[in-house]
């Protein structure tokens, strides 16, 4: 059922079937659990593989173009893969109007890519939320579940800086 | 003597945890002290966390913007010799302290038990009345609980503001079941957050509520629904739900009264739309979350087909509060047309930014300057944002507008789920618009042209205008384009997609005709109709913002005044809040 080269956060195939299982191990046959399954698979491979998602449809009997239709809508599917580390920068009004725009340019340029870009050693993916929810301590960005409030472009340039100085002996392992 | 964290998601983000860990390690080192250390959640003082709270018998001292320097001399001075430190004190009840403006014009309901309890405790719940209400409108008839709630004139707080009694009496009415009720949790409005804080602070709040909703309309299931980018919030609302089974307020049989009632958590995906309720429950099926025309409306047909009720979080965080205590002691708060209190989230260029929940009808001049504390930045305030993406821009002309559903409607801005961003001199109203529309337009399902389209079009003038290529016409282009998409729209994220722009037109006009006109802008922030400046008598050639450049754009030499290279500059503004002297200046 499985077929082709899987992601890059799956060591091997035997480990990816596994997690696959894992994922579907109490599916009831519920349709309407498509998304929570969804959801359990994204953070099993970090993305939705196009082979693993036809083997969602095969067990689960929904089309993959229904699949599809729904990881197409909904800004929390993944159908590429993403780095191993999430950057997220707020964009939300509360950030906006304290400057998260230029946060953005220091990012950017500081890791070298694009908004929604992934860096060329697929460390760190880039991207935008609408909203945090930390209005208060704004303008924001997330680092793997980390909030980190009261930027300026400085001091976004530095934490990630540190963060890459702390995360240095992976990427030197890999 | 109990000290209290706040590990809500602001406090956590403010470093709360880091000085949990330090408390902890102290308390450890002394156990002479005698204290215990626990967690609660947002009191809403979002701009001075971290907090921490120190209970004694008869005196209770609240500390904000506590670092781990603080943390070790309150530990030091309060803890183990009793004597407060004031000065780092916001709130105290032995001590007049600056911050106490703060809450005194609030009233709190929906907020009373948050930053008090620990939210992972029912015990704690209990102990200030949680589930009290369940337990009288258990012994009620279920007419009677939604008579009870037809009396308190509570109305929806996800912004539209449909009275909650009557909204019930419908599903009650519908014949066929199963029945469902649901909790709209999917709080998308960029700016807004006491939904988070409230299944943070006190979830059993809202399933107190959703309980009562369900034995009044007859509904044995039920679904609270919830932003995926609301991790804390998603956990102890699931400890909640658990506690509450195994004490027998929720699942079967509740409090022996022979009701049935089952909760489960479903967690978005990220979609905006889905805060529509025919979306959200198309997202609860594992569809697309799509919104349908209404009728038939959800309390016929509503998730997989059956009858449906469905409010949001804010709005059920009231209700265990409206049996308890009854609807004539709600119907006393607020205005003769919106009863009860409503949260705020206050944000962007205020002072005291963070949660506030004020009578309905307090005037926007008392929530903004009283409660908020006016401006942060020393400039004055311009206008406030309401409502998100769906509402507008009030300018501070009309602050003394009081805040209810109708009244804030004539302005052109409207009530929402209660985000009010707060902004000033430095910001560009027509920038506010495109950024808005920027977010109506991504988040557009697709489904009704006049949205899809039509946003798109609105999206792309406005821009050309921040850019300084704005045409004679862009606002009556505007103008058209908005009317058609709010007639012509299926649900409300079209509907209400162009009040930003339209109330922007209606307050700020001049700043639209100066950007089209003159090609400038007068809250000098859109890049591309502004320059940064050296003045060569002020530049001591200190060569910071030189350094500081991402992009070298600045040049100069010892005792040459710095210039910077126009062609280079990206308007980063970095070489602004370098300089030390004041010297950089935007035009």
């Amino acid at each position: 059922m499985l077929k082709g080269g899987l992601s890059l956060s799956c060591a091997g195939k035997k480990q990816c079937d596994a997690a696959f299982e894992r994922a579907l191990a109490d599916y009831s046959g519920d349709k309407s659990l498509l998304i929570p399954l969804l959801q359990r698979l994204q953070e099993a491979y970090g993305w939705l593989p196009p082979d693993i998602l036809e083997a969602l449809s095969a067990r689960t009997g929904i089309p993959v173009p229904e699949i599809l239709g729904v990881a197409t809508f909904y800004a929390q599917f993944r159908l590429r893969p993403a780095g191993k580390h999430g950057i997220r920068l707020c964009f939300g009004t509360a950030c906006h109007v304290n400057g998260s725009e230029t946060i953005g340019d220091a990012l950017r340029d500081e890791l070298g890519v694009e908004l929604g870009g992934t860096t060329e050693d697929g460390f760190y993916t880039l991207s935008t939320v609408a909203c945090l929810g930390c209005c208060s301590l704004a303008p924001v960005m997330m680092i793997d579940g980390e909030v980190y409030g009261r930027l300026t472009p400085d001091k976004a340039r530095q934490i990630v800086r540190e963060f890459r100085g702390t995360h240095g002996e992976e990427a030197a392992a890999q | 003597m109990k000290i209290v964290v706040g590990l809500g998601s602001c406090g956590i983000a403010a470093g709360g945890k880091k000085i949990y860990g330090t408390l902890e390690s102290l308390l450890a080192a002394h156990p002479e002290a005698g204290a215990s250390l626990g967690g609660t959640g947002c009191c809403g003082m979002c701009y001075a966390e971290p907090l921490v709270e120190i209970r004694e018998e008869g005196r209770t001292t609240l500390y904000g913007s506590v670092t781990e320097e603080s943390a070790k001399e309150i530990f030091e001075w309060h803890v183990l010799h009793g004597t407060p430190i004031y000065k780092y004190a916001v709130r105290s009840t032995d001590h007049a302290c600056a911050e106490e403006g703060f809450f005194e014009k609030q009233r709190r309901i929906v907020l009373a038990r948050c930053g008090v309890i620990d939210p992972e405790s029912l015990d704690e719940a209990l102990a200030l009345d949680a589930y009290q209400g369940l337990r009288k409108a258990l012994a009620m008839s279920p007419e009677e609980v939604i008579e009870e709630m037809k009396a308190s004139g509570l109305r929806g707080r996800g912004g539209a503001g449909f009275p909650t009694g009557l909204k019930w009496s419908f599903a009650r009415k519908s014949a066929s079941g199963p029945k469902y009720i649901l909790c709209n949790a999917d709080e998308g409005d960029p700016g807004a957050f006491m939904d988070r804080s409230v299944l943070e602070g006190d979830p059993h709040a809202v399933l107190e509520g959703m309980a009562i909703g369900a034995y009044a309309i007859g509904a044995s299931e039920g679904v609270v629904y919830a932003r995926a980018e609301y991790p804390i919030a998603v956990k102890r609302m699931q400890k909640a739900i658990d506690d509450a089974e195994k004490a027998g307020f929720l699942g079967e049989n509740i409090l022996g009264s022979g009701f049935d009632f089952h909760l489960q958590i479903k967690q978005g995906a990220g979609a905006f739309v889905c805060g529509e309720e025919t979306a959200l429950m198309a997202s609860v099926e594992g569809k697309r979350g799509m919104p349908t025309m209404r009728p038939p409306f959800p309390a016929e047909s509503g998730l997989f087909g059956k009858p449906s009720n469905i409010n949001n979080v804010e709005t059920w965080a009231n209700v265990g509060w409206i049996l308890l205590h009854g609807a004539s002691e709600f119907a006393k708060l607020g205005t003769e047309k919106s009863k009860g209190t409503k949260v705020f989230a206050l944000a962007g260029k205020v002072r005291r930014g963070g949660l506030v929940e004020v009578p309905i009808g307090m005037t926007l001049d008392e929530i903004v300057n009283d409660i908020g504390g006016g401006s942060r930045t020393g400039k004055p305030v311009k206008a406030v944002q309401l409502g998100g993406p769906s509402g507008g821009c009030v300018p501070a002309g009309l602050f003394d507008t009081p805040v209810d559903y109708e009244t804030i409607a004539a302005t052109g801005a409207i009530m929402g789920s209660g985000g009010m961003i707060v902004m000033d001199s430095d910001t560009c109203m027509v920038d506010i618009a495109r950024f808005f529309l920027n977010f109506t337009q991504e988040e557009s399902c697709g489904k009704c042209t006049f949205c899809r389209i039509g946003t798109k079009r609105m999206l792309e003038i406005l821009t050309r205008i921040t850019k300084g290529e704005g045409q004679e016409g862009d606002i009556g282009t505007l103008e058209l384009l908005s009317d058609e998409i709010r007639r012509n729209s299926l649900c409300g994220l079209g509907q209400t997609a162009p009040n930003p722009v339209l109330t922007t037109l209606r307050y700020f006009r001049e700043e639209y005709e100066a950007h089209i006109k003159e090609k400038k802008c007068p809250a000098k922030q859109c890049r591309d109709l502004i320059i940064y400046l050296i003045d060569p008598e002020l530049c001591r050639s200190c060569a910071l913002c030189s350094k500081k450049c991402p992009v070298e754009a600045i040049t100069g030499a010892r005792k040459i005044p710095y210039v910077i290279d126009q062609q280079k500059c990206i308007k980063c503004g970095t070489c602004l809040e370098t300089c030390p002297f004041g010297a950089i200046r935007k035009e």
